[in-house]
């Protein structure tokens, strides 16, 4: 239950095509992230999946059925939506109880599964309350309980987190990574925040203008990205590139390291520069350090006593050197 | 966020709407085209003749027709003037800090409310008439001679009652503009160093700049077709001093009897209007990106 | 203003606000109070203003030689009628250009305004002849009908203008949790349009109410709804203020009182959405 097959799906608005055709592999329980910058179709693709978008070619397949021209209702599947989209002149407890009430379930049946969707979320003190009497992470939770409540083949979600502040951003992200170990259900999850997709997903689907860049667990993007984009997008703070001479020297036209993997040190290292700003977090440090081959960002842990304008020798970890070659793709 | 069934729905619910629109334009106004190449007349059924654009030339030649397009005009632009200048001050004035303005607000509504039969019999008879109205009670009081309002200034004494009767809408749209405003705009402006009157030019009047077109393109479609207020006061006269193309129209259509010249000017509002609208619609258009 | 307005220009304001408002208010007021004289007291000269002797004369009058019920009655079935016949038309059309637009949807749009602005000189012989010969002459259906296309184009304007403002994704959840087309506009829709709905009701019952070219020149004593039965009163037989002062109390008082309600919905419906 809950395998998804994109086969070829192409979706073009107009003249434009949006997603250039397109195939992917979703397993059953898996929890998959569609990741991009903002533009890169991924809210799209999870529309199609949907079936609230119309494919212009191409075969969505669910649990081995084709899907492609089934009406949303019919696919059994559940969607939070990045605005909660609660309907605001329910209350919780009606709008948990909608998509029940759309399948035909008795009373009786509805309370129960309402009731128990609502332990689940912690929000049986609130099922009297209406939309707008609800903080923003109830909301949230209102509307994964509608979601859950259906028994959906898998889940569907468009950055969910997107309109909380960051410390509930935190909490929620945690309690939907629960919901998946608890549920098993496969979920597909939209976000633009590289962070949300490592922590939570089993799979990472990378896309850039319709087009998936890479797809595969978070540690195998991070070890070994594809291409200069994927490279670029996964890890916080960006990998640094050089280009020019340097690159050359390990037969190369870009290589990048990552800020975690370049060590600093007053005295001696590979590359001599001069501290721009420096970030103290007590936890790590970061600096952001002019060389010769441009300005290089290092992460360091604990605190580092470099500060502006302090000289500074900086040593790559070779084991950890990206190589790309000049159409961007990832070398070795 | 649509798919081809939502779609084909989407054109089914149209329909009604867009095919009675589209039966109330083109059959009644082709009817009226095909009239005004006739010569009928109601009083005398049976001896409808074609005779092409004849009664467009007796309509256009008419002095009648002159005499009624500079009334319209008049009018529409008289009426037009008194609303945005006194729109535009009553806004500013409701919209500073006074006691009850919630109060004011409703006594400078309230005019566009009454049925322009009403207002229009209430001026006529208990302010202009000059025995028993109240302005002509003023004048005896001050040793002048009554005015008789509506038989030496019809025009402009109808001018005053519609005026009266939009002036709320005037104001009530260009209010709504006036609070719309940002109030961190003319804040920012304060600390640039601009007075209230450089605020008020620079600022505030291009604001409202957008709420005045829309005010004058609106009013002016509505009130090219002012009747009531004609037919219950003067009648189009003395003679033909109030008669407006409107007035002139229902006249020679229901007054006369005569189809095919009422057809005929007919038309020739419907030109006039059509070329007032081309304006506005591009005004309105504009509203459609947001 | 951030700053408190100081208490002289304010009590300044204040004066002039009231004046010019009691001002323009005044022929109403002026209509009401006349309403409780007697004729003589309405033509005295002086005029009197509050003392009087008030009576409600004029009230009985009008009501016995005139059957004002039957007049208002005609208004409120012709305004009222109107209206919910252009609502029934215009909301599956708003419905469908706000939440399914098309290619064409801005366009039928601006075609539905420019209906609005057919001056009703340019139909008024074709319609006459028509209702003439189909027996809608003096009808109350005639003028409802007449109305109903009058006032579409608003009614449909009104209504796309806060369709709009419902945010799409809650339809789109609606669909996802299984609402089918009639389910999504029963339970989702019409709960959060109906106070636009409603406002637009208001509106055009009052547009409807007011209207006086159609119901000037296509009744006559049957179907005469308030504003043709005001317009009788031009023609005076001896003294008549009193009552006519009565009859146009009656006769805008209800909708003065929807007036004050409808503001907000006038400022948007007459403007189709262009300030608001």
């Amino acid at each position: 239950m809950g395998q998804i097959e994109l086969k070829g799906v192409t979706k073009r608005f107009g003249d434009a095509e949006v997603i250039p055709p397109l195939n992917l592999s979703i397993a059953e329980g898996e929890f998959v992230v569609f990741v991009g910058p903002s533009g890169c179709g991924k809210s799209t693709l999870l529309r199609l999946i949907a079936g609230l978008e119309d494919t212009s070619a191409g075969v969505i397949e669910i649990d081995g059925r084709d899907a492609t021209d089934l009406p949303p209702a019919r696919r059994g599947l559940a969607m939070v939506f990045q605005s909660y989209a609660l309907y605001p002149h329910m209350s919780v407890a009606r709008n948990i109880a909608f998509p029940l009430k759309m399948a035909g379930l008795d009373r009786v049946e509805i309370e129960r599964k309402v009731s128990a969707a609502a332990a689940v979320l912690n929000l049986t003190a609130y099922l009297d309350r209406k939309p707008g009497q609800l903080s923003g992470g109830q909301r949230q939770r209102v509307a994964i309980g509608r979601a859950i409540v259906r028994e959906p083949k898998a889940f569907l979600f468009d950055e969910p987190l997107s309109n909380l502040d960051a410390a509930l951003r935190v909490n929620m992200r945690l309690e939907i990574s629960e919901l998946h170990q608890s549920l098993k259900t496969t979920m597909v999850y939209v976000t633009h925040d590289q962070v949300e997709a490592m922590t939570m997903a089993d799979k990472i689907v990378v896309l850039q203008a319709g087009r998936i860049e890479q797809v595969g667990t978070p540690m195998q993007l991070y070890r070994t990205p594809a291409n200069l984009f994927v490279a670029g997008f996964i890890g916080s703070p960006k990998m640094n590139f050089i280009t020019g001479s340097e690159a050359a020297r390990h037969h190369a036209r870009t290589i990048g390291i990552r800020p975690e993997h370049l060590s600093i040190s007053r005295d001696a290292g590979l590359w001599q520069g001069r501290v721009g700003v420096s970030e103290h977090l007590g936890s790590d440090t970061f600096l952001h350090v002019a060389t010769d081959h441009g300005t290089l960002n290092v992460r360091a842990g604990g605190e580092v006593a470099l500060y502006h304008g302090d000289t500074a020798w900086l040593t790559p970890d070779l084991a950890q050197l990206h190589r790309f070659d000049e159409g961007g793709r990832a070398l070795q | 966020m649509a798919t081809q069934a939502s779609r084909f729905a989407g054109h089914l619910m149209i329909s009604p709407a867009m095919i009675l629109l589209l039966g109330w334009m083109i059959v009644p106004l082709a009817m009226t085209l095909y009239f005004s190449l006739l010569r009928y007349n109601l009083l005398q059924p049976g001896t409808e003749a074609y005779t092409g654009l004849t009664n467009y030339r007796y309509f256009l030649t008419d002095p009648a027709f002159l005499t009624a397009m500079r009334n319209t005009l008049a009018l529409v632009g008289g009426v037009l003037v008194i609303t945005v200048i006194g729109g535009t001050l009553l806004a500013l004035l409701l919209d500073q800090p006074i006691w009850g303005r919630g109060v004011v607000r409703v006594l400078v509504i309230a005019p566009f409310f009454v049925m322009p039969t009403v207002s229009a019999l209430v001026w006529k008879n208990m302010f202009m008439n000059p025995v028993n109205g109240l302005f002509a009670h003023a004048a005896k009081a001050l040793g002048l001679a009554p005015f008789d309002f509506l038989a030496q200034a019809p025009l402009a004494s109808i001018a005053l009652i519609v005026a009266w009767q939009w002036l709320p809408f005037a104001t009530l749209i260009l209010l709504t503009a006036l609070q719309s405003l940002d109030r961190d705009q003319i804040e920012a402006a304060e600390m640039d160093g601009a007075g209230p009157l450089a605020r008020f030019g620079w600022i505030v009047v291009p604001h409202l700049a957008r709420a005045v077109t829309v005010v004058i393109l609106i009013q002016t479609i509505f009130l090219l077709s002012t009747f009531a207020e004609i037919l219950v006061t003067t009648n189009g006269g003395p003679g033909t001093a109030s008669t407006t193309l409107t007035y002139l129209v229902y006249v020679q259509s229901l007054l006369q009897f005569d189809v095919g010249g009422g057809a005929a000017g007919g038309i020739v509002a419907v030109v006039l209007a059509n070329t007032v609208a081309i304006f506005l619609m591009r005004m309105i258009g504009k509203n459609l990106e947001g | 203003m951030a700053r408190s307005a100081s208490l002289r220009r304010k009590a300044l304001m204040t004066a002039i606000a009231w004046a010019i408002g009691l001002a323009i208010f005044f022929p109403i007021l002026w209509t009401i109070l006349t309403s409780f004289k007697s004729e003589g007291d309405a033509i005295a000269s002086p005029p009197r203003f509050l003392f009087f002797d008030w009576t409600l004369e004029n009230y009985q009058t009008v009501q016995e030689r005139s059957n004002y019920f039957r007049h208002f009655w005609n208004s409120v079935v012709i305004s009222l009628g109107s209206t919910l016949c252009a609502l029934g038309i215009a909301i599956p059309a708003a419905w469908a250009m706000a939440f399914v637009p098309g290619r064409w949807t801005k366009d039928i749009l601006m075609w539905m305004l420019s209906t609005k602005m057919m001056p009703a000189v340019g139909v008024l012989v074709p319609i006459y002849l028509i209702f003439r010969d189909t027996g809608l002459l003096d009808s109350r259906t005639g003028l409802v009908i007449v109305l109903t296309l009058m006032n579409l184009p608003i009614v449909v304007w009104m209504l796309y203008t806060y369709f709009k403002e419902i945010p799409g994704e809650i339809l789109e959840a609606a669909r996802m949790d299984g609402a089918g087309l009639r389910a999504e506009i029963l339970y989702v829709l019409t709960p959060m349009a109906i106070p636009g709905i409603a406002s637009t009701l208001l509106l055009n019952v009052i547009l409807a109410w007011n209207e006086a070219f159609w119901t000037l020149n296509l009744t006559a004593a049957k179907a005469a709804p308030l504003t043709a039965f005001i317009a009788s009163y031009s023609s005076p037989e001896g003294l008549f203020y009193a009552k006519l002062s009565a009859a146009s109390t009656l006769a805008i008082a209800p909708i003065l009182i929807l007036g004050w309600f409808s503001q907000k919905q006038l400022v948007r419906g007459l403007t189709f959405g262009a300030v608001k």
